[in-house]
């Protein structure tokens, strides 16, 4: 078996690894760098828990080969607090206990900044839209819309030059 | 899946050697599809060929005031390109109803259609649009209508190291309008119960002097309906021209029963589909004119 080198960036470094031909990149992330912060549900693309940035697009890791990311910029849920300070979406959700058992809220997290980069101030359907392809099987959702619509509400705060 | 190996090839022409070379292997483009099957064992490819490191493979061209859209290009980046969501809206709103945000980010249309699904949501509305797809071979190109491609669920028209490498749109015409509408029991993160596309012209006075009517899930592939066109032609989309298409629609639809729906609710579905299809399609065409 050959196996494939692959040199890309992940969370601002540059990163290399080794992989099988039709190894995901979820895998490479979890196994062989130790990322484990994404988390595969499903496997199938359907529940957004592997949700990573590719190249500046919010993807499921799970339906992306390892190889595919020759060159790419990949960006995991590790990245999104700096050092030791939350994120505020991170910070919401812990104020508004939008998690239960957590398996989903790395996922949750990616895709709800990756909104809040585009769009600051999103209504809660556009929320709730973009947040279809993450599921959760605890909350019910309400919680998680709240933290995000809580945190966008910072977001735009801190935007606000003073 | 043991055995697999992946090439990124730089030219059409080393994708279809390297599909010719082994009849298992597999072009990939967003992998939404593609990458399920094989991890369900579905598929076990000898070969995946990335067609993503192809030049042209993606994005939206203009030829002219067509579009050209390479095979690689994901349904989000359509709705990105603000005059193809102008002059084809139903095509690229069919693209973007197609999983999540984070599969629209991956999957294309070429896949859609290569994927075979009798439900896939962009080939009714590419199809309506009058939609040519480029395939590229061991012979060279040659160009076909999207409708041709899937042959019946999971099988496609293509040859042995075929693939397609653009689908192109044409221009839209004045007095055009399409639209899209599927019925599903979630509004994301579903798969077509039933799909109707239409794409039609309307002249100055708002009378049709063309349509093109087609149909997802109603059959083993798309349905291109020419007598629901036909039933248009002519008509300022009154009511018994609505009904005549609905009645040629529902003729033409030969569903099964399944888990998402049966035959009847199918069948009754498609004719209220395509209606309402016909009547944004006509404001859409009249709001241009």
């Amino acid at each position: 078996m050959t196996k494939i080198h692959v040199s890309t960036t992940v969370n601002g470094d540059a990163a290399e690894f080794l992989c099988e031909p039709a190894s995901s990149l979820l895998d490479v992330l979890r196994d062989t760098l130790g990322l484990t912060g994404s988390k595969e549900g499903c496997g199938s693309g359907d529940c957004g828990a592997c949700t990573v940035m590719l190249d500046g697009e919010m993807v499921c890791s799970c339906l992306v080969l390892a190889a595919e990311a020759e060159g790419r910029t990949v960006a995991t849920i590790e990245g999104v607090a700096e050092g030791s300070v939350l994120h505020p979406v991170q910070q919401k959700f812990l104020e508004h206990a939008a998690l239960q058992c957590g398996f989903c809220t790395p996922g949750f997290i990616v895709a709800a900044k990756a909104l809040l980069d585009r769009n600051p101030n999103p209504t809660e359907t556009e929320v709730r839209y973009w947040l279809a392809g993450n599921l959760c099987r605890c909350t019910g959702y309400d919680k998680i819309v709240r933290a995000v619509m809580a945190a966008a509400a910072e977001l735009r705060q801190e935007r606000t030059p003073a | 899946m043991s055995s697999t190996t992946y090439h990124a090839p730089g030219t059409v022409e080393d994708a279809v050697a390297l599909l010719s070379a082994d009849p298992t292997a597999r072009p990939l483009g967003g992998g939404t599809d593609l990458i399920v099957q094989m991890r369900s064992g579905r598929l076990n490819p000898g070969a995946i060929i990335d067609l993503k490191r192809i030049e042209g493979m993606n994005g939206v061209r203009r030829a002219g005031d067509a579009f050209v859209i390479g095979a690689a290009t994901p349904c989000t980046a359509l709705k990105a390109d603000a005059a193809l969501a102008a002059a084809w809206p139903g095509v690229v709103e069919a693209a973007n109803l197609i999983g999540s945000v984070q599969v629209r980010n991956r999957a294309t249309m070429a896949g859609n259609l290569c994927n075979a699904s009798p439900a896939a949501d962009s080939v009714p509305a590419l199809a309506a649009a009058g939609a040519i797809c480029v395939v590229a071979g061991p012979s060279g190109l040659r160009e076909v209508p999207a409708e041709a491609i899937p042959v019946s669920p999971g099988k496609t028209s293509l040859g042995a190291g075929e693939f397609v490498v653009e689908i192109r749109l044409p221009a839209k015409p004045a007095g055009g309008g399409d639209a899209y509408l599927r019925s599903t029991p979630r509004t994301e993160m579903d798969i077509a119960v039933v799909g109707a596309g239409v794409s039609l012209v309307l002249d100055g006075e708002g009378t049709c002097t063309s349509a093109r009517v087609a149909l997802g899930a109603v059959g083993p592939t798309v349905v291109l309906v020419e007598e629901a066109g036909a039933a248009l032609v002519g008509t300022k989309l009154d009511d018994n021209a609505l009904a005549a298409l609905s009645q040629a629609v529902q003729a033409a639809s030969h569903p099964i029963d399944d888990k998402r729906g049966t035959v009847s609710y199918r069948k009754a579905m498609a004719g209220v589909l395509a209606r309402r299809a016909a009547l944004i399609a006509a404001s859409r065409a009249g709001a241009k004119a």
